[in-house]
């Protein structure tokens, strides 16, 4: 559905002060010094690794496990999402990033440093260029909207006037500069997690954490803030890593995404791979609202055989996503057969890649199952039944 | 009403006064400490030390067990040790803000525990070293509720000042009884009473007032 430039994936675009930008502006004058010599462009992809990382709760009715043997990597810049049912484990994972939550085992590293062996100091300073929100936003009730922004800057010990300036371009950037002076609970939800995301970037950030940041929103407000997040990503460079029980949210914004499931991944990839193909039940389970299946009064003229009958063959045709840079050609629809009928379905553009699927009705004496193969090499093609012609 | 009896009742409501809000003064600071410390040393708490929160845990009740004229004399030697004396309104001071620092420390500390633990989890997330967390989010948010705790304790303790006579402290629980009760002046028993009841309510008003003032929550 969104298009991405390329340049989103340039590595080290965090690094890159972009012109023309209020954010980017300010950006330049509170910029962290990266320190040492720039790393090599193997290890740079790599921004956050997860190696075999475990976690088990232990409570009245014995031990839990939250995460099993979970090993994978985010690459710098991109926007990961973490979906699964709840209670697969995915706040665990994601509290994990900026230990607030330690693993029972495992490691995980950012920048290739274990956030398992910091101090207090050295986690102070890691949670520095880690932002995160949240899906109740979390603001302080008894601090304004510039208090709560400033927040993370006055307890690192910034100066008044560098913290002014700072809140000001963030809540610029938020679109809320009017707002600074009132109190969260006179906002509306989105206006909080607008308020939520301009404190997670106060610090200019290499991360940011989202933790089912939409989950409390209407869909409007809901499209508002992921807008806002992919903007965000593209502008400064964020690597973002999210969490939802939402494919909506996935497909909207992310570029990759994990499938968790009974604190194991159980599926793993780019977002048009999974969701053209999805592989474990738990993926399909959650993809299964953004399925286009049978429409119920056609399931319920389905049969197996038309007994010789004049009547009609339903197809599913599914677009798992490769192979169709150039979208689905109607000439291709047309030559499944004389007659050819769209009935239900949808097409979702992932990243340049044709993905879903669609039923059709093709006339049984026009129907030839080779024909229709080799016209649509690229989708799978798979008869559901048939259907008596109108009566 | 002649004007050595109303100096009397001006008398002995500045005893109260200054009985109250000395022992208040001393309640606010030692109860907000001890319930700072009871929340951090929480097994969930910043600081989780399960023995001593334990510990103090059973020394506040203990202290909050024994009935306050009891204390009066109980902590005679620690009066005459602080103040030099036993008698008069500053050794009032002593057992009065000892009988009430456990009483405001337990309110404090169910205010504080109802602080909602993601804004806790956010200022962690956000880089906030344990002391400011306490600074920036606990006791800002527990603000309002801390205030209502801070009414509650004033009346409380208007109340047990009534029984300061006992050690010469004098105020207006100490005039009702020697004048009101043992010499049977109905009249003056009845205008303390009422005196307390417009002191009670100022404080409780005050404290409401004040408390809506703080809260931003809605």
């Amino acid at each position: 559905m969104s298009f991405e430039p390329a340049i989103s994936y340039v590595p080290g675009l965090s690094q890159i002060p972009v012109r023309g930008s209020s954010i980017n502006d300010v950006h330049d004058s509170v910029r962290r010094v990266v320190s040492g010599p720039l790393p090599d462009a193997k290890t740079l992809d790599v921004h956050i690794a997860f190696e075999n990382l475990q976690k088990h709760y232990s409570g009245r009715k014995g031990t839990v496990t939250a995460l099993r043997d979970v090993s994978f990597n985010v690459e710098r810049g991109e926007i990961f999402g973490i979906i699964g049912r709840s209670g697969a484990g995915k706040s665990t994972l994601l509290r994990a990033i900026n230990m607030l939550e330690s693993p029972s085992s495992g490691r995980v590293r950012v920048d290739n440093i274990d956030v398992g062996t910091l101090d207090e100091d050295a986690l102070v300073a890691l949670r520095q260029r880690i932002g995160m929100i949240f899906q109740h936003f979390n603001l302080l009730s008894a601090k304004t909207v510039r208090e709560n922004v400033g927040l993370p800057l006055r307890v690192a010990g910034v100066k008044p006037k560098i913290v002014q300036e700072r809140v000001d371009a963030l809540l610029e950037l938020v679109g809320l500069r009017d707002k600074a002076d009132i109190y969260p609970a006179k906002l509306s939800g989105g206006q909080k997690q607008r308020v939520g995301i301009a404190r997670a970037l106060v610090h200019n950030p290499e991360i940011l954490l989202c933790d089912e940041a939409t989950s409390a929103l209407d869909p409007e407000t809901t499209q508002s803030i992921l807008d806002l997040l992919r903007d965000i990503n593209r502008k400064l460079g964020l690597t973002i890593v999210l969490i939802t029980h939402d494919m909506s949210v996935i497909r909207e914004i992310c570029h990759k995404v994990l499938v968790l499931d009974g604190g194991q991944v159980v599926e793993r990839g780019e977002v048009w791979e999974v969701f053209g193909n999805p592989q474990a039940d738990a993926t399909r389970a959650l993809l299964r609202p953004l399925l286009h299946d049978l429409p119920l009064d056609l399931a319920d003229r389905l049969v197996a055989d038309l007994r010789g009958q004049p009547g009609e063959t339903i197809l599913k045709v599914q677009f798992p996503g490769n192979g169709l840079p150039g979208g689905v050609p109607f000439a291709a629809l047309a030559a499944l057969g004389q007659g050819a009928n769209l009935l239900h379905g949808g097409l979702d553009r992932l990243r340049g890649h044709a993905q879903g699927n669609l039923l059709i009705s093709v006339p049984v004496q026009g129907w030839n199952e080779e024909q229709a193969r080799k016209t649509l090499p690229a989708a799978h093609i798979e008869v559901l039944g048939y259907v008596h012609a109108n009566t | 009403m002649s004007t050595p009896i109303l100096d009397r009742y001006i008398h002995a409501l500045l005893q109260t006064l200054l009985m109250v809000s000395v022992s208040m003064a001393i309640a606010i600071v030692a109860g907000l400490i001890i319930a700072v410390v009871l929340n951090a040393t929480a097994v969930d708490g910043l600081y989780p030390k399960p023995r001593l929160n334990k510990t103090l845990s059973i020394v506040i009740n203990m202290f909050r067990a024994i009935p306050f004229i009891i204390l009066l004399v109980a902590l005679l030697p620690v009066t005459r040790f602080i103040v030099g004396t036993t008698l008069g309104t500053w050794a009032a001071i002593v057992p009065l803000s000892a009988n009430l620092i456990p009483f405001f420390a337990r309110i404090v500390q169910v205010s504080l525990n109802s602080v909602e633990p993601g804004l806790i989890e956010a200022a962690r997330a956000m880089g906030c070293r344990r002391w400011h967390i306490v600074r920036h989010v606990l006791l800002p948010e527990a603000l309002p509720s801390i205030l209502g705790g801070i009414t509650v304790t004033a009346i409380a303790m208007i109340d047990t000042s009534a029984m300061a006579g006992a050690v010469g402290g004098g105020g207006l629980g100490d005039m009702a009884i020697r004048y009101g009760y043992e010499r049977y002046e109905t009249q003056v028993m009845f205008m303390v009473i009422v005196i307390l009841i417009a002191l009670d309510s100022i404080v409780q008003f005050a404290g409401e007032w004040l408390a809506r003032r703080t809260d931003h929550k809605r």
